[in-house]
């Protein structure tokens, strides 16, 4: 057996092993280490693939009809390469924001919630509760300046409102800081347009091809050396496929 | 309820713990170390290919300390209220076994011997009006370059770093770094093959009359046998080693250079998910007992021991002492107390210099690849005139360019839409940065303490951080991305874009995890909260392993000064303390 085959082989024992051993894997348990390397044999610990078929878990339809027009603004399609609507970036933001970051397991969040200074960081509640609290007021600002919300305004308007959410003149009042939220918005749109496609964006490597990156390539020591040539080989992504 | 009692205690299995847990029971004590993460090694929980996964490392965080458990509140300056920090952002902790060495880049640096005479260096070559300006309140090591020197060996043969000496016993080598204190032999392995980009930097540096030299690894140029009969593997230049665990055991961590030979001694266990809440005392407070503990079901326990070793970082290290009532507590507005004081931390800037005609390929790579000039660190320039002290690295290095984090777009580019796409696809492949890596002294308005407000998990205080930028501070790093900027433009690209430091700290945007301070060595008690063995001057059988032991920061990474701090302070242990215990130094 050659050694790519041996080493797909050895990826595709570890992929069908952490069906069963995600869950017992991750698991924090505490435990005594003594006398020993604890070590486990073709078992990895495995990111988990998000739920790929259509339609949305977290997003309502007012809530994907803003993220699916305002991404496509923030990274448009073109004959450059393909747009965040197109790589499924709607589809990325939905299932973060339906997992343990839109829940914020990493993140601080004991009340109360004062504003803070610029230089004091996120001071909001979970990105979920953010992204579920900014669309309607949005929505609602748009149809008090614009007489209809985000989604059906036409482009220029739509771009236009993006550029006050960013510069946080939108006053939406209450709890939604427009600048913060549109500082959110743009992150997690280029996180779904560069991760890697197991998380539902970036389809067929789309971003990846764009810029030219090569995605997980192992051993890239052939190439450090040709300095000034273009890298010869199409992406590659976490599940073994080639873009 | 109370477990048997043990010789020593260590709070925190990453860099500082292994190594003291390693030398400790080599000598046959009778070690126990606590670790609030779990167990983890390269193949089951970072293994190739599911290390090169951005989203789920740099950007979810996965390996780093997690602040919905335990965070730190953040304000400038000491008239604001600090609100915790509620997200990661401009430093990033580890949590779990290997700790910080899991992620970090491997870039292992000594300190030039001067850093360690900040103070008096400094008065005497540029007189009180500056070293004085600022409120500054930097103070010389009580340890020396000369002494440190075989430690600093010992690490770097420990993880095999790739390097090029520039100072062999006194004698100047060209291709290394000529700024660099005497080094009593040449690194264990070669240098990394380098990449186009810094290649090109170090072209224009020498051109520019500096000394460029390539930047020491601890990533392998080669396979190696560290002295403990630990193997690492060859580097692959895959680009994930920052924020990332190496799957393919090329990174020096604790886990590729400790665990295999430290786990199998019967003298050593460690206890995972279990997180250290407290030192205990004697009723005098002069002598811990042991420490108590928590494991995940939430039990709270206790591990009499007689030494306790803090190796929880330095964040968590000063926190712990201050809730476990070791030193006094500083006082930023007498100046009185040793506990918190002198935070410090780093200043960073960067030019990207980008070019029609080459394709760099930046995306080959690796956490310490690349070419550095440190003509214009520490005091290696000279800075009459100049209105500030302390200096910095300049370098083109080479981590990997990873898409989420990595869009080099020329200046006046928009931060979305079409023009923003079109330059990311235009400029990705054709860039080179360059950054600069300052040190920052220390003032006395920035230090750290506990928050009256806000808790942990457990309903401990958070530790405050109040911290900003000085006049000192801007200077210098303005100096330094003015050269980097020159240097940029003699690379020969279509442009530069030059990405200054301005304004005060801010906690959100990644800056490095160079956090210093707060529980600093020095030669008397009353300015400082350890001796040169990092041993509390206080409650003398603690000792407190971390970057909380500079007095100020260099321009360096810190894990080199570390890790050789960290060695002669358990050498001493072993040496001394053991025969006669209490305090090693007298004040």
């Amino acid at each position: 057996m050659n050694t790519a085959v041996s080493r797909r082989l050895a990826i595709k024992i570890a992929v069908t092993a952490s069906a069963f051993w995600t869950g017992l894997f991750n698991r924090a348990f505490g435990e005594v280490i003594r006398r020993r390397l604890p070590w486990a044999a073709q078992v990895s610990d495995r990111p988990a693939e998000v739920d790929q078929r259509p339609g949305y878990l977290f997003f309502n339809a007012s809530e994907s009809a803003f993220i699916e027009a305002s991404v496509a603004l923030l990274i448009p399609d073109d004959a450059i390469g393909p747009g965040a609507l197109e790589a499924g970036v709607p589809h990325f933001i939905d299932r973060q924001l339906a997992g343990p970051y839109g829940a914020g397991d990493h993140f601080y969040l004991q009340a109360p919630f004062p504003k803070g200074l610029p230089t004091q960081g996120w001071q909001a509640r979970s990105p979920a509760e953010v992204y579920r609290a900014a669309i309607p007021a949005i929505d609602l600002w748009c149809v008090a300046t614009n007489g209809k919300s985000f989604a059906t305004l036409d482009p220029a308007t739509q771009d236009d409102a993006l550029k006050a959410l960013e510069s946080g003149e939108a006053e939406l009042g209450g709890a939604v800081d427009a600048k913060r939220f549109f500082a959110l918005l743009l992150q997690n749109t280029l996180e779904g347009y560069f991760a890697d496609p197991i998380y539902g964006g970036n389809r067929q490597m789309g971003a990846w091809r764009m810029i030219g990156f090569p995605g997980a390539r192992y051993d890239l020591r052939p190439f450090v050396s040709r300095y000034g040539e273009p890298y010869n080989l199409p992406p590659v992504a976490l599940s073994g496929h080639r873009g | 309820m109370a477990d048997p009692l043990v010789d020593v205690a260590i709070v925190g299995f990453g860099w500082t713990g292994a190594i003291i847990a390693e030398v400790l029971t080599a000598a046959g004590l009778n070690v126990v170390a606590f670790e609030r993460g779990g167990w983890r090694n390269s193949s089951n929980d970072f293994g190739v290919p599911f290390d090169q996964d951005e989203l789920r490392y740099m950007w979810r965080h996965h390996l780093f300390q997690n602040v919905a458990h335990t965070t730190l509140t953040f304000r400038n300056k000491v008239d604001e209220v600090a609100l915790p920090m509620r997200r990661l952002g401009s430093f990033l902790p580890g949590a779990g076994v290997g700790g910080g060495g899991v992620h970090w880049n491997g870039q292992v640096w000594r300190f030039l011997p001067s850093d360690f005479a900040a103070r008096s260096h400094n008065l005497e070559r540029y007189g009180a009006d500056v070293v004085t300006s600022s409120d500054m309140a930097i103070q010389d090591y009580p340890v020396s370059y000369a002494e440190l020197e075989p430690h600093y060996d010992r690490f770097e043969y420990l993880c095999g770093v790739s390097g090029k000496a520039g100072n062999l016993n006194g004698a100047i080598q060209a291709g290394g770094n000529v700024f660099e204190g005497p080094r009593s032999r040449e690194y264990p392995n070669p240098p990394l093959k380098m990449t186009y980009g810094p290649s090109l930097f170090g072209e224009a540096a020498s051109s520019l009359g500096y000394h460029p030299f390539p930047h020491p690894a601890a990533n392998m140029s080669r396979a190696y046998t560290n002295p403990l009969g630990v193997q690492l593997a060859q580097c692959t230049y895959c680009g994930f080693c920052e924020k990332f665990g190496c799957g393919n055991d090329s990174k020096a961590s604790p886990q590729t250079t400790i665990l295999p030979a430290l786990m199998p001694r019967p003298n050593f266990k460690v206890r995972t998910y279990c997180e250290v809440m407290k030192v205990e005392r004697t009723r005098d407070g002069r002598h811990a007992t042991g420490v108590s503990y928590i494991d995940e079901d939430g039990v709270l326990s206790f591990q009499p021991a007689s030494i306790v070793i803090l190796s929880a970082f330095m964040l968590e290290n000063v926190r712990l002492m201050l809730l476990s009532g070791i030193g006094p507590p500083y006082d930023p507005r007498t100046g009185a107390g040793t506990v918190g004081k002198n935070y410090s931390y780093q200043i960073v800037s960067s030019v990207n210099v980008f070019f029609d005609d080459k394709i760099t390929n930046p995306f080959i790579g690796a956490g310490a690849l690349g070419m550095m000039i440190d003509d214009f660190n520490g005091d290696n320039f000279d800075h009459r005139g100049l209105g500030f002290i302390g200096g910095g690295y300049i370098g083109a290095l080479n981590t990997g360019a990873r898409p989420i984090e990595t869009h080099p777009v020329p200046e006046k580019t928009p931060k979305w839409g079409a023009e923003f796409k079109r330059a990311v696809a235009s400029n990705y492949l054709k860039t080179v940065p360059i950054i600069t890596h300052g040190s920052v002294m220390s003032h006395r308005g920035n230090f750290v303490d506990l928050d009256p407000r806000w808790r942990d998990q457990h309903g401990r205080p958070l530790l405050r951080m109040t911290f900003d930028f000085t006049e000192n501070e801007h200077r210098m790093s303005d100096y330094l991305t003015d050269r980097a900027a020159e240097i940029g433009r003699a690379m020969g690209g279509r442009e530069i874009r030059v990405n200054k430091r301005s304004g005060s700290y801010d906690i959100a945007p990644y800056q490095t995890t160079h956090t210093t301070g707060g529980a600093i060595m020095g030669s008397d008690p009353r300015t400082s909260a350890l001796n040169r063995y990092m041993q509390s001057w206080d409650v003398p059988n603690v000792f407190v392993a971390g970057a909380n032991a500079f007095p100020q920061n260099a321009g360096y990474n810190p894990m080199g000064t570390v890790a050789a701090l960290t060695y002669m302070s358990a050498d001493a242990i072993v040496s001394e303390y053991v025969k006669s215990p209490g305090p090693l130094v007298h004040a």
